[in-house]
């Protein structure tokens, strides 16, 4: 009897000493992201290598499809419910931040002169008063996609590399039946893609203007420069003849089928192509201006601290975004999703910045910016509209530029007041 | 128990059916009249789905009132209406009136018809996109510059989308219409018929007297039925324009397109929740017309 109540005792203080152990020394941290099946992987691999270093953290990755993830993560965090870190697309961190449910990065572990220093400088659209409130592992920015064959065939050696050299060389590209239907566009144009922010973040401050003021809450295209970039694109198709808005339906499908000669996407991309059969393609730097004025346009995916982490989770999960946005995670990414290292240590090394693929996106960064937007979607489709009524309606590019100002004047006044 | 044994037998009917009612109504007023109310609420209120519920008093109204896109929109909705109903209507009774009275691969031709019905509307979609491309891969244009004929902007255009978007959708419902149609028409006694031919009247005046009249439950069913399809049309439109949702220039964007785009693009769930009220009392008011009408007809015969 004594010798069972003995074992009792033992086996419950031995019971109750490992579960306190447990409880103390393990975390669980919840990470969120979307499900892009490249993503997941990349981010399997950092959590593996996180846990290793610190055995004591466990992070649990939840995934949903792209389309549901911006509503599923709306709906969870304000909830208290969901992940302690969070991946969001930087347009959205606006609204979270408002509704506080992203916690500032304390400065003390992630000072603000710090990340200026280390980071291209386009991240710094994510600081909020003294802190920065989120940030990247990855960047994308835009590049200018063409297909080898054509420009053989063509006879055109080198990828344009200012407006001027653009145009003549899509003149070259462009294919036209008998009754003069265009049959080969020279260079994709969409405002539906990336060109709204082609001609945004590009064209506006290479025709010497400033897209907005005011940190992106006054529009500013109306000006001289932004007629003058808006006039530049949409010479493309009724000046030039090269391109064709809406052939192919899609720029990307277009181009993918050998059908253009140029494209104007993201890094993102990348994967996309490589898979297409039987296509090949260069990439190159955006054409500067014809007086060597060069812009870019880049948009990323942030990680952040929800409002949710607190005590423990909130420490693990601090340790976990010091990982998540270390030049190896960088490196791990680039080399697993295709997505461009955030920090100019990560990106510009000689491997990568002379890949003949990533290299012309990684230049890019260096003199790339960001939008930041109230509405993407809405503030896209101003432009889409712009267009629409020169092509359409016959509108002159004059009012149409600035009815489409004072169209997005009020989406960013709505956003703003 | 007592109280049970107490009650006659049709009480204790009455008991028991309200016993088995009990599970469907709990659970209806859990997902439809709870959220419909909900909604309403939240009309009044201003909502990104992360900061708290803000009153608004009649805010979101009068930005619907003073909106140029939502006029646009409530138009396009009622053109959608004005054309898709009568068209199919009329064409899907055209083509039930003469295949009843076919004969020969009757099953098969039936078929024909209704295959587009259980077609996914998003496949269709996408393949009535394609038809309408543009040179070099487009369908029709490709067949008309073939033989020399100018290319048509079916949907890069302001006038041209709308009635492009609208044909399909009028094509995939035409199976349905075509089959309840049919039934109506074989539901009318052939007395009468014989009765007219008797009589040697001509088959027009059969037609506007005895087959119209006695399908008017028939016609006025797919009446409301078709109006509501076409009020809250979306899959066509949204599938046929995903690059530029309800465009060229807003020219296709149907009621239900702009409430989804103000609520999941833009996150302005008070606003959208107001157009949805307006969607509930268009189709509330086509439900109450489709009522007096039913009971007109009721009183007559």
């Amino acid at each position: 009897m004594v010798k069972f109540k003995k074992w009792i005792f033992g086996a419950t203080a031995g019971l109750a000493a490992s579960l306190m152990v447990q409880s103390a020394s393990a975390v669980e941290i919840e990470y969120w992201q979307y499900f892009f099946e490249a993503r997941v992987k990349a981010m399997e691999t950092l959590i593996d290598n996180f846990q290793k270093a610190n055995p004591d953290i466990t992070v649990k990755m939840t995934h949903f499809p792209y389309a549901d993830y911006r509503t599923k993560v709306a709906a969870a965090i304000p909830a208290g419910e969901g992940p302690d870190v969070v991946q969001l697309f930087y347009g959205w961190l606006n609204d979270y931040v408002e509704a506080e449910l992203i916690q500032p990065l304390p400065a003390d572990r992630f000072p603000p002169e710090m990340i200026e220093k280390e980071f291209f400088p386009m991240v710094s659209a994510m600081k909020r008063g003294d802190s920065y409130m989120a940030l990247p592992t990855a960047v994308r920015s835009l590049a200018l996609f063409y297909n080898t064959r054509l420009f053989e065939e063509a006879g055109i050696d080198a990828p344009p590399a200012t407006h001027d050299e653009l145009i003549d060389v899509a003149k070259k590209l462009t294919k036209k039946d008998g009754a003069g239907n265009i049959t080969t566009v020279g260079i994709t144009t969409g405002m539906t893609a990336q060109d709204h922010h082609w001609v945004r973040e590009v064209l506006v401050r290479q025709f010497g203007g400033e897209p907005y003021n005011d940190d992106y809450q006054t529009v500013n295209y109306n000006s001289d420069a932004g007629k003058k970039a808006l006039g530049f694109y949409t010479s493309l198709q009724s000046e030039h003849g090269v391109t064709q808005s809406g052939f192919m339906d899609q720029p990307q499908a277009a181009f993918k089928a050998g059908r253009a000669g140029m494209h104007i996407d993201g890094s993102f991309r990348i994967g996309a192509l490589n898979k297409t059969r039987g296509l090949k393609w260069g990439v190159t730097e955006l054409p500067a201006s014809n007086d060597g004025v060069k812009s870019n346009y880049s948009s990323y995916w942030v990680n952040g601290v929800t409002s949710k982490a607190s005590g423990e989770k909130y420490e693990a999960s601090l340790k976990f975004m010091e990982y998540i946005i270390s030049d190896e995670a960088m490196q791990i990414w680039l080399d697993t999703v295709g997505e461009l290292p955030a920090k100019p240590s990560a990106a510009l090394t000689e491997k990568n910045s002379s890949d003949p693929v990533f290299g012309p996106f990684i230049r890019g960064l260096e003199y790339a910016h960001t939008t930041k937007f109230a509405n993407e979607s809405a503030q896209r489709q101003v432009l889409v509209d712009l267009v629409g009524r020169i092509d359409l309606e016959g509108q002159s590019l004059d009012d149409s530029v600035q009815q489409a100002a004072a169209d997005e004047q009020k989406i960013l006044d709505d956003y703003y007041k | 128990m007592r109280f049970y044994r107490s009650l006659t037998i049709a009480q204790k009917q009455i008991v028991w059916a309200w016993i088995f009612l009990a599970v469907p109504t709990v659970f209806y007023i859990w997902i439809r009249f709870y959220p419909t109310a909900n909604a309403f609420v939240l009309s009044f209120q201003h909502w990104n789905l992360l900061s708290d519920r803000e009153w608004a008093g009649l805010d979101n109204y009068v930005r619907l009132w003073n909106d140029p896109v939502f006029w646009v929109v409530f138009k396009n909705t009622f053109i959608y209406l004005a054309l898709g109903t009568p068209i199919s209507l009329a064409l899907s009774f055209v083509v039930a009136y003469h295949l009843d009275k076919v004969r020969f691969m009757h099953g098969f031709i039936r078929a024909l018809y209704f295959l587009p019905f259980m077609t996914s509307a998003v496949a269709m979609a996408w393949v009535w996109r394609w038809f309408y491309q543009p040179v070099p891969i487009g369908l029709i244009n490709n067949a008309l510059s073939s033989i020399g004929i100018p290319q048509i902007a079916f949907l890069n255009s302001t006038t041209n989308a709308l009635p492009a978007v609208l044909a399909p959708a009028i094509w995939a419902g035409l199976g349905f219409q075509i089959i309840i149609f049919m039934a109506g028409l074989r539901a009318i006694p052939q007395t009468y018929y014989e009765a007219a031919r008797i009589d040697g009247v001509s088959a027009w005046t059969t037609l506007t007297e005895i087959t119209l009249p006695l399908l008017k439950p028939t016609i006025v069913f797919l009446v409301v039925f078709s109006s509501i399809g076409f009020l809250r049309i979306f899959d066509q439109v949204f599938n046929m324009t995903t690059n530029d949702p309800g465009g060229p220039l807003n020219s296709t964007k149907p009621l239900v397109l702009l409430i989804y785009d103000t609520a999941f693009n833009g996150f302005n769930m008070g606003y959208a929740a107001a157009q949805t009220v307006v969607l509930f009392v268009v189709l509330l008011v086509v439900s109450l017309l489709q009522l007096y009408i039913m009971r007109d007809r009721d009183r007559v015969s």
